[in-house]
């Protein structure tokens, strides 16, 4: 968990992808902010599940690939989503079931979708999409492409028998996977040292014969410098790698969940917050020149228009039509409704 | 799951029904189709029969009580079931009729298939066909092809017996000409259509209202003529002491009577036919009624089809009919739908008698009883049992060369029995 | 026309569309090396090489998902189940991931997969080894269930399958894999969705799949020589299913049996028979009959195994209970 010693930054091209991080990891946290407000306004129902306090985790792995990567991650997908460069409005009209979300209303929080992206989802089943990277691993190889199948799952996942075989697979044929678990320390309510038998989750990669690191999540460059190595390994030739990424997620696990509950003390939640990303972050820009206080709240104040933006365009956006009930269930190359058997 | 038991329409115009006797005690089982009490209608005491199968739970009114059809009288169920909610609702109003076939659809297929036409020409057709209560009781079980044929061709589900589980009307059913001596199954004949409307003309109009003034509800004319039976009788002393060695059926003069009768109308269909009001209709087929006499009066039992039965047929029918007339257990079916009559006083040796019409037939025939007498011969006297017939005419409807044609046809067949072939 | 196992239409059909497109790739256990633990992918390893006919660890949920994620990404996989009691593991990828993609994504990602193997009984295979899941996996919007009865079927309808942009459930039969028949030359394709009449007659409608078709037109032989004669209607697909050939042939005889090899409760079948009885109710002179495995898990024993599974004679009982025969 070292910290490099800040200097101070000349190279502009890098100091403007240093700021445009920040602004990410700022987007997300007001989004975020914003998506809670509105749950309990009613505006999102269902589950939700917030990413405040993992921000560096997914703008710091998304910042080290490219545009034809693929993604799958978790039901605790806005943060990726928003990273990999999804709008805000698309964000939240799909959090409101609206027809301009970005999986058009169908999917919800859990299941963000942009194809063009490559973020092939947001699934709702724990360890459930591992084996999915596993396969899109499989195809860039089988294509004999260089790009890279990136995966996020919590660390409760790695329990998990889908975990097992998708990684034992992705060991087995080489494939050019990024498996990156970001350990928050707690399944919904259970803490890592109940319910597994090694804490330390990146040794599992031996079982996979699979490269593999420890990182500090709340530490941006960190990530990225280890999400730069494992990008390397796993573009030509491809070898896949388990990222252990150590982070806390500072609200409850879903907005059903009381920010700290039953299975951690208030005090631990405080603690943990005094390594706010966003702020270890800023910090080292404004040493590094890179931003000041101005700036940042220029950033800031500029971020939560945009988030509000987001918000009342969600709000009036219409909902989907009530035919979009039956539509893609199957693909729009067979006759319509084909296979929806009407229930009377 | 208890089903109720209501009172039914037993006759077809009947509107409340008095309890003679319970058949079944409250706590019996019974089966479906078994006889739950003895309900007198307006016309003849009848059976009230079970429509499910259980136990007879509770009988909700007593003997000599009157209630209206459509009212609860009772309640089948299993043992112990609870029929708190069931007894509760009282009287409930009838239902309409479930099968739609005789109601409201005048098309001539339609209502001439119904075996219930007592009361055809009015729209109190629909009431006709009885109340059927939409829960339990009296649903006739049916598949649903069945049903859909049977109300295509205007036939009544509940004049048919059902072969299927549970006494369920099947396709096949439909198509069973046999009749059963009971409720015949009635179907429409091939392609030929039971009758025709003729609407009056002015002529007959105006014949209509002036005898009717004249002469009262029916201006009715009577012709008589004599018959010689002699052939008729020997004929039937044959078939008889042969019956007597098979133990067959055995033919009366009246069974011969019918079959010629029924014959010769169909020579003469101007006296096959029913006064309607504003029209007449030719029957194009020959029901005779057959007058009976009963402790309470008189009833007139249909022979359904008498043209197309043997005489033997005939007999049995008469037999059985006259029976069940006597002990008023007649059914609708049994005794609607003649389409002309014959009265029969041979038996108390009346020579002759003029008969009353019964409408909405147009004539009837009396028949007196087979004497021998002295008649002239080729200029000598011999003696030749003779039998006279007077035939009552609705003159709206026959005129009298229409009538006397009629009886010189049958003049001819019973004198020459050969011609009742012919 | 050629006459050819169904194992080896099948493999003419993999074989077929591996050549044709080159996204097309088999995965699964001992597909390559062994040949195909059924030899239904014999020879496919030595002509199409270890990339496109992959061997797997027994991880029945992982292929499946990895084969959901190639899919997802524009190849298209076909994921063979050494049999579909296996498949039970990979149910969350092909119900939860398989199924839902398209929908959930709004149209964005679509899942072009075909999961196969054989499904049913075979001879004294015990409980485990010997269901019949169509009925399940009939029963989720997004997947399409195939099942065919013939080679000619089973070469078509692979192919078909193969095809279609849609994640595809297709069951073979192991007692199925030996069966001869003729199979046309050339391009063989059969329609998913689509029934097939395998035998007419007036009396009453036979509608079965899979193994039961034969047993139907052993049925059907022998009632011929009570002057009965049926109408057998082979489904061919399950979801969706062919209501106008259903319909046609229940308005023409006026009576059906549905015969499955699977259980009874909420089985394939019975969905049929919902479909007929909503809306062909008048044409029927009575109530559709099915005929089905008993409601048990498979026994070991062979009588006790024969009792369970249905049968000609079966099949003849039910239709003189239609026809009020008995």
């Amino acid at each position: 968990m070292a910290t490099t010693k800040p200097a101070r930054r000349t190279d502009t091209k890098l100091a403007e992808r240093y700021r445009e991080y920040l602004r990410q990891m700022l987007l997300i946290r007001r989004f975020e902010e914003k998506a809670g407000e509105a749950y309990s306004l009613g505006k999102i129902g269902g589950f939700c599940h917030l990413y405040i306090g993992q921000e560096a985790v997914g703008v710091g792995c998304l910042s080290q690939l490219r545009p034809d990567d693929y993604i799958t991650t978790t039901y605790r997908d806005h943060g990726q989503a928003l990273a990999r460069g999804v709008s805000a409005r698309a964000v939240m009209a799909e959090l409101f079931g609206k027809a301009t979300g970005c999986s058009h209303g169908k999917g919800g929080s859990m299941h963000l979708f942009d194809a063009p992206r490559g973020l092939l989802g947001g699934h709702g089943i724990v360890g459930g999409h591992i084996p999915l990277a596993t396969g899109i691993g499989f195809a860039i190889k089988y294509r004999e492409q260089d790009r890279v199948s990136v995966c996020f799952f919590g660390e409760a996942a790695v329990n998990n028998g889908a975990f097992h075989e998708a990684l034992n697979m992705a060991g087995v044929w080489k494939l050019p996977c990024i498996f990156i678990c970001e350990n928050n320390r707690y399944g919904m309510g259970t803490a890592l040292d109940r319910a597994t038998a090694t804490w330390n989750i990146s040794e599992r990669a031996a079982s996979y014969d699979m490269s593999r690191e420890v990182v500090d999540g709340q530490d941006l460059s960190e990530v990225m410098a280890a999400m730069d190595r494992a990008v390397v390994r796993a573009r030509r030739p491809a070898a896949p790698t388990l990222l252990e990424i150590r982070t806390y997620r500072f609200v409850g696990h879903s907005m059903s969940d009381p920010i700290h509950g039953h299975y951690r003390t208030k005090e631990e939640v405080e603690a943990h917050r005094k390594r706010d990303p966003i702020v270890i972050w800023t910090e080292r820009l404004k040493a590094e020149g890179v931003i000041d206080d101005a700036a940042y709240e220029q950033m800031d104040t500029a971020i939560k228009a945009e988030v509000q933006d987001a918000y009342e365009y969600a709000d009036q956006s219409p909902e989907p039509a009530a035919e979009e009930l039956y539509t893609d269930v199957y693909a729009p190359t067979q006759a319509p409704a084909m296979g929806v058997h009407p229930s009377s | 799951m208890a089903t109720k038991v209501l009172m039914e329409a037993l006759s077809p115009t009947m509107e409340e029904g008095r309890l003679v006797e319970w058949k079944k005690a409250e706590g019996d089982p019974v089966a479906v189709g078994d006889v739950l009490a003895e309900v007198e209608t307006d016309k003849a005491v009848m059976d009230l029969q079970a429509r499910a199968a259980g136990l007879l739970l509770k009988q909700t009114i007593a003997p000599g009580m009157t209630v209206p059809v459509g009212q609860l009288v009772g309640v089948i169920g299993a043992k112990g079931e609870d029929i708190a909610s069931l007894v509760s609702g009282s009287a409930a109003a009838p239902a309409p009729p479930r099968n739609p076939a005789p109601a409201v659809v005048p098309t001539v297929a339609a209502v001439a298939t119904a075996p219930l036409p007592s009361s055809a020409p009015s729209p109190a057709a629909a009431s006709v066909t009885a109340p059927v209560p939409t829960d339990g009781g009296t649903r006739v079980k049916a598949s649903p092809l069945a049903r859909k044929i049977a109300a295509d061709r205007g036939m009544d589900l509940r004049q048919i017996r059902g072969s299927g589980p549970e006494g369920r009307i099947v396709v096949r059913d439909l198509s069973t000409l046999a009749p059963s001596l009971g409720a015949a199954a009635l179907i429409g004949r091939g392609s030929g259509e039971p009758y025709r409307d003729v609407p009056l003309t002015q002529i007959r109009k105006t014949i209509a209202k002036r005898l009717t003034q004249s002469i009262g509800p029916i201006p009715t004319f009577y012709l008589t003529t004599e018959v010689d039976m002699e052939r008729i009788a020997e004929a039937r002393e044959a078939l008889n002491a042969r019956a007597e060695a098979e133990k067959g059926q055995k033919i009366s003069f009246n069974d011969i009577v019918i079959k010629a009768t029924a014959l010769a109308l169909r020579q003469h269909p101007a006296c096959n036919a029913w006064w309607q009001e504003d029209r007449v209709r030719y029957w194009n087929e020959v029901h005779v009624s057959v007058a009976v006499a009963v402790e309470e009066g008189l009833i007139t039992p249909v022979v359904r089809d008498a043209d197309r039965k043997t005489l033997r047929e005939i007999a049995a029918e008469v037999r059985e009919l006259a029976a069940k007339a006597r002990e008023r257990r007649l059914q609708p079916v049994e005794y609607s739908g003649g389409t002309f009559s014959i009265s029969n006083l041979g038996m108390f040796e009346i020579d002759q008698f003029t008969a009353v019409i019964n409408p909405p037939e147009a004539g009837i025939l009396a028949i007196g009883s087979v004497t021998a007498k002295p008649v002239a011969e080729q200029g000598a006297v011999v003696v030749r049992r003779r039998m006279r017939v007077t035939m009552s005419c609705d003159h709206r409807v026959i005129d009298g060369a229409l009538g006397a044609a009629f009886l010189k046809t049958l003049k001819a067949m019973l004198e020459n029995p050969l011609a009742l072939v012919w | 026309m050629a006459t050819l196992t169904y194992r080896d239409a099948l493999n003419q059909a993999l074989r077929e569309e591996m050549a044709r497109d080159p996204d097309v790739f088999l995965m699964g256990e001992e597909v390559g090396v062994y040949q195909g633990a059924y030899k239904v992918s014999r020879g496919l390893l030595e002509e199409f090489g270890p990339n496109r006919v992959v061997d797997t660890p027994i991880t029945e949920l992982g292929f499946a998902g990895v084969g959901v994620g190639a899919a997802m990404v524009g190849l298209r996989p076909i994921i063979e189940f050494m049999t579909w009691n296996f498949a039970l593991l990979a149910i969350d990828q092909i119900v939860n991931s398989a199924a839902k993609m398209r929908y959930m994504s709004g149209g964005q990602v679509g899942v072009p997969i075909v999961f196969r193997g054989p499904a049913g009984a075979a001879l004294q295979l015990g409980a485990q080894h010997s269901q019949s899941f169509e009925a399940m996996y009939a029963h989720i919007p997004g997947l399409k269930v195939v099942m065919p009865a013939t080679p000619a079927d089973a070469k078509g309808l692979l192919k078909s399958a193969i095809r279609d942009d849609d994640p595809i459930v297709f069951m073979e039969g192991e007692m199925l894999y030996n069966v001869k028949g003729e199979v046309p030359e050339g391009e063989h394709l059969v329609p998913i969705g689509k029934a097939d009449l395998k035998r007419t007659g007036e009396q009453v409608t036979l509608i079965c799949y899979s193994k039961t078709v034969a047993q139907c037109l052993k049925a059907a032989e022998a009632l011929e020589s009570d002057g009965i004669s049926a109408d057998v209607l082979d489904l061919r697909t399950i979801r969706p299913l062919d209501l106008e050939a259903i319909f046609a042939s229940v308005g023409k005889t006026h009576r059906a049996v549905v015969v499955e090899e699977g259980w009874s409760f909420a089985g394939a079948g019975a969905q049929v028979v919902d479909e007929i009885q909503r809306t062909v109710f008048d044409e029927l002179d009575a109530p559709v009959l099915r005929v089905t495995g008993a409601d048990v898990p498979m026994p070991y024993n062979k009588q006790l195994e024969k009792a369970a599974k249905v049968s000609p004679e079966k099949i003849v009982g039910a239709v003189k209970k239609v026809l009020y025969l008995e």
